[in-house]
């Protein structure tokens, strides 16, 4: 695909930016984002429970899910790709209550995810798994931001500039997921 | 009575931890080269050439294709004309992993308690699989597994009575419940028949045959070509955003079993199916 194909978005997301997207859109991310993964997502929300300050200012935020390998020395971060969303499902909706507009990682969310996202004019956008090279040569910087003791599962801000993504599910409800699959049933056998 | 050293090992097994997660094997690239001429989602065809990209990429900087350089399942033939002297061969495969996945910059993705779940910190211990086999020699087969489809994997004992429609079902419904998750295209190892354990190990066993490879026995080659368009046809495609590709190959180990059962297994391999050999 050509670069034209795909749109610029600039991260944090605006919410007028974020109902834009449409889900099957291909985009290119410039800017900052979060990451957090299963025990980062847990501390988080427990710390909103108890009523606790959060170490990150989530309003507006992108949260990769990623569990980088140790950068070797000289590079901002070794192999950087998604890991699967699924396990943040039972986090996603109380992150995106407290501000979190986009989300990204590989595979399919859970129907309270989905419901989770219209309600707040979120997005999750897909990066391709497995692709943990490619999609670190976009990302310039990378520093821990919070919870350094959970080392590959610290809250680090990358700064990406060009990092591609797919619209997964939009502000809309639409999966790409259901509705890929969906089309594409039973073709293969028809060449 | 051939001697191979212990350190000799632990070097070799070193080298393949970091081969294995930064060149991926010819054959999954000509394979996933394949698919992409094959996949009739423009969509799914533009992941197949990230995916493309990716693995050039890792190769030419010399970092892991996927940063889940996952569980190291090593599959050991050992000649029984052979002795190994110098140490403890379990110890000699774990420290080549230990020394592999630090020195390579790898991840390291195992907990030493599965409940308690604190981190080994150097990814031992290694997933080993030893065969006595005949021969002086020593075969040592790495197979790097991410979680993302290795915690896709089923295993069911079927009745005798479901025999080959029993099991195709399985697999598809398999396929489907794993969805995107695996990261497909996937490849799919299938085992049939043995006991309950076994069963497993042929699912797993059968993500070590080369890509390219046919199964030797007729029957099950056309099984394999069966199962791989049944589970083309679910539509999952490319990282599960819909295609004609969701599977790469389809490889099948069976062996013998009991009157009364059917066991079926499958393991699911990524489409980033990282592999390394040595024979020493």
């Amino acid at each position: 695909m050509s670069a034209d194909e795909y749109l610029r978005v600039e991260v944090p997301l605006s919410a007028s930016v974020a109902r834009e997207l449409r889900a099957g859109s291909r985009v290119l991310l410039s800017g900052y984002l979060l990451t957090a993964r299963d025990a980062a997502h847990k501390r988080l929300v427990e710390a909103a429970d108890a009523g606790e300050p959060l170490p990150v200012d989530l309003e507006g935020q992108v949260i990769y899910y990623t569990g980088p390998t140790p950068a070797p020395p000289g590079a901002v971060i070794g192999s950087a790709g998604p890991t699967t969303a699924a396990r943040m499902d039972p986090f996603a909706p109380r992150l995106l209550a407290l501000g979190v507009r986009g989300m990204i990682g590989k595979g399919a969310r859970s129907p309270e995810v989905i419901e989770a996202i219209k309600k707040h004019g979120a997005v999750y956008l897909a990066a391709v798994g497995g692709a943990g090279a490619l999609l670190a040569s976009h990302i310039v910087a990378s520093e821990v931001v919070a919870y350094e003791d959970l080392g590959p599962e610290a809250v680090r801000r990358l700064q990406v500039a060009d990092f591609p993504v797919i619209v997964a599910i939009d502000s809309e409800g639409n999966d790409l997921f259901r509705r890929g699959v969906e089309e594409w049933q039973g073709r293969a056998s028809k060449g | 009575m051939r001697e191979i050293e212990a350190a000799k090992i632990a070097d070799a097994v070193e080298q393949m931890c970091r081969k294995a997660a930064v060149e991926l094997p010819v054959s999954v690239e000509a394979a996933l080269k394949e698919a992409h001429a094959r996949e009739q989602s423009p969509l799914g065809r533009s992941i197949l050439e990230d995916i493309l990209r990716n693995a050039e990429m890792a190769r030419a900087k010399g970092l892991p294709i996927c940063q889940d350089t996952g569980t190291a399942v090593l599959w050991v033939q050992l000649g029984q004309d052979a002795r190994i002297v110098g140490g403890d061969v379990t110890e000699a495969l774990n420290e080549g992993v230990r020394r592999g996945y630090q020195g390579a910059y790898l991840r390291k993705s195992i907990v030493e308690d599965p409940l308690r779940r604190k981190n080994t910190g150097d990814n031992t211990p290694a997933a080993i699989h030893w065969e006595i086999v005949p021969g002086e020699g020593l075969r040592l087969r790495l197979l790097p597994k991410g979680g993302g489809c290795e915690n896709m994997s089923r295993m069911a004992v079927l009745r005798p009575g479901e025999g080959a429609e029993g099991v195709k079902k399985f697999v598809v419904d398999a396929v489907r419940a794993a969805g995107a998750n695996p990261c497909p295209p996937v490849v799919l190892g299938v085992g049939i028949g043995g006991t309950a354990d076994q069963v497993t190990w042929l699912a797993k066993k059968a993500l070590f045959r080369d890509l390219g490879d046919r199964h030797p026995d007729p029957f099950y080659a056309d099984l394999e070509q069966e199962l791989l368009t049944l589970v083309n046809d679910t539509g999952i495609g490319p990282q599960g955003l819909g295609g004609t590709v969701t599977a790469l190959a389809v490889k099948v180990e069976t062996w013998p079993c009991h009157i009364t059962a059917l066991p079926v297994a499958v393991c699911f391999n990524c489409h980033a199916a990282r592999a390394a050999e040595v024979v020493l």
